[in-house]
């Protein structure tokens, strides 16, 4: 099982093994990580499930669709390395993945 | 004086948050979530949609999975209906019988849905759709080539009729108002979502009187009051909720168009917090009262409810926020329309598949329908949260950047 470690804005970290194909938005929620509200339960409607994915994996990962990419224009704090976390699914390639999550998602 | 034990009843967005926002927030005790319903808490709002449609199985409906409450120590006391609330003794009697006392509670009731008297209402393939199991037997009844009728051209029949297109279904929605979505949309939203569902060959009624649902045993046709009788395979009615307030109506707490609630969340028992779509509550942004059926609703009042149960006073102050999928539409509504005196079109209405409405009233932006037009969602929902303003000629104008239309 792939392992994602999860980086609060403070600095804690939460490492979580997750089932190959769960999203990192499920990742974080199942596993009580603060920091991802994930309001729309994944439908890609609500942007409260924004993180930034640490520079090694970021080009291993499907690019954002049409849709993800104008959302994240409009998060708080948007970088390069932005993205919705209920649009990107876990994989064995992505272990060990880092996740850094924002000071505050509205 | 027994250990601190939060009860929660209901167990659905709001109650699932509301657990979790308790132990985030220091609560030491006890937790318990007692819900009617087999399940562990699980998102509602794909039942209308992707459950429905058969592209997502029950376990992935599930907000947090069975074990986060166990990790989390949150007794999930399922299967099982409250009765009674009995607050000088801060117990609660359940449906076989049984008690559960509590030191704090929280209620999560939910809303139910509204019923039509109709003649032949209780014939089988006639259904409400608000819980998994609604839609369970419904997915019982559908299939390629079959004819549904759907009660209701509001955000859940609408999207019923959509997801029942996807199963290669016949569906006719009946409406009793002049246009879909009326209560809760400008006129242009409805004359867009009455064009695209004729175009995906869902037949819309509007002004339609439903006289009765015709079979002998199950559904066999809908007959309207001008003697129209369309074929149903089933029938499904949604014709919006009502608040469940029963509970805390007998046990003397205040209600009024949803258990009244203050900015903490506080029913008028100071031991008693309620959250999501059973409240009534004082929004600041809007300065009115309001009882939301909403996600947003449930997941950001449990929050405030959990703090104030933590000893944290932090008041209720958010922007109400709604999603719905039909199609390939994604409607996304931030703020609340609802006494409006201008509508500003962005892109067109007409003609496409994606615009963006603009409500004002007295100059002062109210809030936005966004038809695949994330940002503009995005956008106004935090313009709005700011109290930032909007200049509606340059909204209008779809050739300038959306940034450039806000003050």
């Amino acid at each position: 099982m792939p392992l994602v470690k999860f980086i609060s804005h403070d600095g804690y970290e939460s490492d979580v093994h997750v089932t190959t194909g769960t999203t990192l938005m499920h990742a974080a929620v199942d596993n009580g990580v603060s920091g991802i509200l994930a309001d729309c339960g994944g439908a890609c409607s609500c942007a409260t499930c924004h993180c930034y994915v640490d520079e090694p994996w970021l080009e291993k990962l499907p690019a954002a669709d049409d849709v993800e990419t104008q959302m994240l224009d409009f998060v708080m704090d948007p970088q390069p390395n932005s993205r919705l976390s209920c649009q990107v699914v876990v994989n064995d390639e992505l272990d060990g993945i880092v996740i850094r999550l924002p000071k505050s998602q509205i | 004086m027994g250990a601190e034990h939060a009860v929660i009843v209901g167990a659905s967005h709001a109650a699932a948050q509301l657990g979790a926002s308790l132990r985030q927030g220091g609560w030491e005790g006890k937790i318990s979530i007692v819900g009617e319903e087999a399940l562990p808490p699980y998102h509602r709002p794909p039942l209308s949609k992707a459950y429905l449609a058969g592209e997502k199985h029950s376990d992935e409906m599930l907000i947090r999975p069975a074990a986060f409450y166990a990790r989390s120590g949150i007794d999930l006391v399922l299967g099982t209906r409250v009765t009674a609330l009995d607050r000088a003794n801060k117990v609660l009697t359940l449906h076989d019988g049984g008690t559960i006392p509590y030191t704090r509670l929280a209620l999560a009731t939910g809303a139910r849905v509204r019923k039509l008297a109709l003649p032949g209402h209780d014939l089988d393939g006639v259904f409400y759709l608000r819980d998994l199991d609604d839609v369970n037997r419904i997915r019982s009844y559908v299939g390629p080539g079959k004819s549904a009728v759907i009660v209701g051209g509001g955000y859940i029949g609408l999207e019923t009729a959509a997801s029942m297109r996807k199963l290669g279904m016949k569906v006719t929605v009946l409406e009793a108002l002049p246009r879909v979505l009326q209560r809760v949309t400008a006129p242009e939203v409805s004359a867009f979502y009455s064009r695209v569902h004729s175009e995906e060959g869902v037949n819309i009624v509007t002004e339609a009187a439903v006289e009765s649902l015709e079979g002998k045993d199950s559904v066999k046709a809908v007959k309207l009051a001008d003697g129209t009788l369309l074929d149903a395979d089933l029938v499904v009615i949604g014709v919006g909720v009502m608040p469940a307030t029963e509970l805390a109506e007998a046990a003397g707490l205040a209600v009024d168009n949803g258990i009244v609630v203050d900015e903490f969340a506080r029913t008028s028992d100071p031991d008693i917090v309620a959250a999501g779509d059973c409240t009534n509550h004082h929004n600041p942004i809007y300065d009115r009262r309001l009882r939301l059926e909403s996600v947003q609703n449930a997941t950001d009042q449990a929050k405030t409810a959990a703090n104030t149960l933590c000893g944290k006073l932090e008041a209720y102050h958010t922007l109400p926020w709604f999603w719905s999928d039909q199609y390939d539409l994604k409607l996304q509504i931030a703020g609340l329309s609802q006494g409006y005196d201008r509508v500003v079109l962005r892109g067109s209405s007409q003609s496409g598949r994606s615009f963006a409405a603009f409500y004002f009233r007295d100059g002062h932006l109210l809030a936005v329908d966004a038809i695949n037009r994330p940002k503009e969602f995005m956008m106004a929902r935090r313009a709005l949260a700011a109290g930032q303003g909007a200049d509606p000629a340059r909204l209008a104008d779809d050739t300038l950047e959306i940034q450039q239309a806000f003050l």
